[in-house]
């Protein structure tokens, strides 16, 4: 059983080559601990993105692990050097078959 | 508000109510109930209609003090034949922000009304009125102390300017009725029950205690 959820990323469409540019990346999702109790005293079961990766063409530039402290709809923030023109695709995975895509277009002036 | 939480807020990317808004343009367009209609089929597909709404909620409407989501459910049973929604549901909160964020920066338009006014003396009533064990009424902090600290917080003034609001302590979006039982329940008083006459008439007072103020919906809080 998959599920997904809505993303959103904020980032330059366009940079001078070489220069670092500032990422954004935000997932909706509810960061279920594990460590929380119902009322009527049953534990609820950890749910939560586990892995966030970016590739910039195709390689693998930042990635990052989640764990049960990362508060609900996890901001991510991170930097990369725009080397070339082309695409950033984002991808979250989580428990019970959570995955959710991104893609944003980058052009070096 | 710290700057952080300005900065967060007014960031429509950053802002995780964001996701709640973008739901509720969703199921403003989603056809419901026996009638087949969505809320769009009445009010338009974009829903800018809705720029105004929000600021002069509560109202009288056909004799009934309602708040913005006692109307939203008002519309699901009497024009598309659908159930209600749930209080601090997914489904309300985010129809909620989305009616409410087509208000962003307008300024609170709640005035007192012949057909308000008793409903506005009730809530103003609840106000000033001591309740719960820690015999406390809300003015006591929020007139008197307002700018004072709580347990290392400031009180606020409490305008519900920004409602529903992504509260970091609750890790989700939450309507006022939520906050206030909140309240209700930091002074050991029996809650107001949600879309309860008491609630709506509290909510009431306050929006018209807040007019002239900006509308900041969707906001962050801590």
């Amino acid at each position: 059983m998959s599920k997904t959820s809505r993303t959103s990323i904020t980032m330059p469409a366009q940079a001078k080559k070489d220069s670092i540019i500032e990422i954004r990346a935000i997932a909706q999702h509810d960061m279920e601990t594990g460590y929380r109790y119902t009322d009527a005293g049953k534990l609820i079961p950890r749910d939560i993105i586990r892995f966030f990766t970016c590739q910039y063409n195709g390689a693998e530039i930042f990635r990052a692990e989640f764990h049960p402290g990362t508060g609900a709809n996890p901001l991510i923030i991170f930097t990369t050097i725009a080397t070339e023109s082309g695409t950033l695709q984002f991808e979250w995975r989580g428990d019970d078959g959570y995955e959710a895509f991104n893609q944003s277009q980058i052009t070096i002036t | 508000m710290s700057p952080e939480n300005q900065a967060m807020q007014d960031d429509p990317n950053l802002n995780p109510a964001q996701f709640w808004v973008m739901d509720g343009q969703s199921l403003w367009q989603e056809k419901a109930g026996k009638r087949d209609v969505s809320c769009a089929s009445c009010h338009g597909e974009s829903g800018s209609a809705m720029r105004g709404v929000a600021v002069r909620f509560p109202k009288m409407s056909q004799g009934k003090l309602q708040t913005l989501e006692g109307q939203i459910n008002q519309c699901r049973v009497s024009r598309q034949h659908a159930a209600t929604l749930a209080y601090e549901s997914k489904e309300l909160l985010a129809l909620t922000a989305f009616v409410a964020s087509q208000s962003k920066g307008l300024p609170i338009a709640v005035i007192e009304t012949a057909a308000n006014k008793a409903s506005l003396q009730q809530g103003r009533q609840w106000f000033y009125t001591r309740m719960g064990q820690l015999n406390l009424s809300c003015a006591q902090c929020h007139e008197d102390r307002a700018g004072l600290k709580l347990g290392g917080s400031v009180i606020p003034q409490a305008h519900p300017t920004a409602y529903p609001i992504y509260r970091l302590e609750w890790q989700g979006l939450g309507s006022l009725q939520r906050r206030l039982r909140n309240c209700m329940s930091g002074v050991r008083a029996q809650q107001f029950e949600y879309g309860s006459p008491e609630m709506a008439q509290l909510e009431l007072f306050l929006m018209w205690r807040a007019k002239g103020m900006a509308l900041e919906s969707p906001g962050v809080r801590p």
